[in-house]
């Protein structure tokens, strides 16, 4: 029975070669969650996560639909205080700090920690306008065509765009366009980076050339990234965290953390049987 | 096996008349307003040029006196036109600040529970017969109001028609402008917040770009409406085609000549029966132009966003 099957072995081959330096336990970390629950009225949607995010690591999170994780994700840059109702109990520090605590705005958290979302949701203005807008909205002065430059090249868009930069972006491809919401995102110098099912609308070519950016990025930033892909979060994370969705006593449905690790042991040697069960497509 | 040929015969088994009959009166329904439309041009043009064949166009296009019912009347449409337009731009002057205001307010910061109740009551207001606005313009706006800040204002006056007839138009612009920006999509918000933006920075820099066809189709719409008010400024502003810019002073519209001489006991056939279709075609062609420089404004819009 423990016999290790196709898929196991496939996601083995395509783990990450950066998994190897990581260390066991997460030194020195960005954000700490202890004992996180995400609340919509009296619903929770995700319950009880303790977690550490460790500085210039990529962490996956993965688990079927409906298990919270990106209301987990939209927590860390306070997202979900726009939706009316939500409400989170326990503690998100970021470096030490309660980010839901008194006297923390949350437009300064969001200005540390960017986000790039499903759908590539550029804003209908030119591509130059795309990328200048956060720093004009955090008080940027003068001329932006050096940062301009600069974060498109990091994001690997600058030599398709350079002659094009005031045409629209709503002309680019859908790959094209996540690159850019990405070079809008490091404009605002974050230190984080959460990416909410960043290829899911993307084609397999669009999707590596995401792939490669993220682990490129991870250099300088942190990374958090929900996927429903493992080979995907196999590919490019350092740590994974596996979520599920279980029923509680009076059967109501809430998203549960069922193991944390460095995703190399995770995706050989998970020790949940959820976690196997999931990883080697069995359920979910 | 002659019954199975029969039986795969694919030709229609009865005639569907209730298909053409149902095609027909909704084709009708279409073209209605079309043929009016082309009768309402049609009746215009053809007493116009009459009037155009007795009145120079130069006179009266540039004549700068409108004393149609005087004997030797000056037919120059000058004053009914700065009249019009004068009373349109106090009207918009009101209208546009404070029905966009409404539109941001309801649809990036009310609650849903305010937008439910405020939505529906400010619609309310352009159901008000505009004959009513007008009572209270010369009523209460000038009588009780304006004649306290400005002393020498006239009992008739543009300044009370301008500001009540923008005070009409606010639910048109606010409700058009809110429902161009609600159907803005939710991540382009969310993109917005995730960058930093406070809720004003949301609102002005990337809900309302996004939502401009729509808010400008809003505001023409608007413009549109302010010109072709009658009631309002036939009851407060009186019917002295003067021409001046002086608010405070009664003016006349082409849209209130129209209906002040529509509804006076003129000879049919008499030139100044005819003045009322030159005036009337005029105006036709202004909203005619404004509609269509409206429609190419929402396309260029469009096509640079999308």
């Amino acid at each position: 029975m423990n016999q290790p099957n196709e898929i196991t072995m496939h996601l083995d081959h395509s783990l990450s070669a950066r998994g190897a330096s990581i260390p066991p336990e997460t030194s020195d970390p960005v954000f700490t969650l202890d004992n996180v629950s995400v609340l919509y009225g009296d619903y929770s949607a995700i319950r009880n996560v303790t977690l550490p995010i460790g500085r210039n690591e990529i962490t996956a999170f993965i688990g079927p639909s409906g298990c919270g994780k990106s209301t987990l994700l939209r927590s860390f840059n306070r997202m979900n205080d726009l939706i009316p109702g939500a409400h989170l109990t326990g503690t998100v520090a970021y470096h030490g700090t309660d980010i839901y605590g008194p006297n923390v705005d949350p437009i300064e958290v969001r200005r540390k920690v960017g986000m790039v979302f499903q759908k590539p949701n550029v804003f209908p203005k030119s591509i130059y306008e795309n990328v200048a807008y956060g720093p004009k909205v955090n008080g940027a002065k003068g001329n932006l065509d050096d940062l301009v430059e600069e974060c498109l090249s990091r994001a690997a868009l600058w030599n398709e765009v350079k002659d094009d930069l005031k045409k629209s972006a709503y002309a680019l491809s859908g790959g094209q366009q996540q690159r850019l919401v990405i070079a809008r995102c490091i404009a605002v110098k974050p230190e984080v980076i959460l990416m909410d099912e960043p290829c899911a609308s993307l084609d397999p070519l669009a999707t590596a050339k995401i792939e490669d950016l993220m682990v490129e990025l991870a250099s300088d930033y942190t990374i958090i990234i929900v996927t429903h892909n493992m080979q995907q979060a196999a590919r490019v994370s350092d740590r994974t965290a596996f979520f599920t969705a279980e029923l509680d006593d009076n059967g109501i449905r809430h998203g549960r953390l069922v193991e944390f690790g460095r995703t190399r042991e995770l995706f050989s040697s998970p020790t949940d049987p959820r976690t196997e069960d999931y990883i080697s497509g069995r359920f979910g | 096996m002659s019954e199975t040929a029969e039986g795969l015969s694919l030709r229609q088994s009865r005639p569907r008349y209730g298909e053409k009959i149902i095609r027909s009166i909704l084709a009708l329904a279409a073209f209605v307003s079309i043929f009016t439309t082309f009768g309402i041009v049609v009746s215009l043009l053809i007493p116009s040029i009459e009037f155009f064949l007795e009145v120079p166009i130069t006179d009266f296009l540039f004549g700068t006196v409108w004393t149609p019912l005087f004997k030797n009347g000056e037919f120059g449409v000058i004053p009914l036109l700065s009249g019009t337009i004068v009373i349109t731009l106090i009207a918009i002057a009101v209208a546009i600040p404070l029905g966009l205001g409404a539109s941001i307010y309801l649809s990036e910061y009310a609650s849903d529970r305010v937008r439910k109740v405020l939505k529906p009551t400010l619609e309310v207001l352009a159901g008000i017969p505009t004959v009513v606005f007008g009572f209270f313009a010369l009523e209460f706006l000038t009588q009780a109001i304006l004649i306290k800040i400005f002393p020498e204002i006239e009992v008739f006056n543009a300044l009370s028609a301008g500001l009540i007839m923008g005070v009409m138009i606010i639910p048109t612009i606010a409700s058009l402008s809110e429902d161009a920006m609600a159907a803005v999509p939710s991540g382009l918000r969310d993109g917005a917040y995730a960058l930093g933006s406070s809720k004003r920075q949301t609102a002005m820099k990337v809900v309302m770009p996004a939502a401009l066809s729509g808010i400008v189709a809003a505001f023409v719409l608007g413009i549109s409406r302010a010109i072709g008010e009658t009631m309002i400024v036939t009851i407060a502003a009186g019917l002295q085609p003067q021409l001046s810019f002086n608010p405070l002073m009664g003016m006349q519209t082409m849209t209130s000549y129209i209906a002040a001489a529509g509804s006076g006991d003129l000879a049919t056939g008499s030139i100044e029966y005819k003045s009322i279709f030159a005036v009337g075609m005029l105006l036709f062609l202004l909203t005619f132009i404004m509609n269509i420089f409206s429609i190419r404004l929402v396309r260029r819009f469009r096509q640079a966003y999308q």
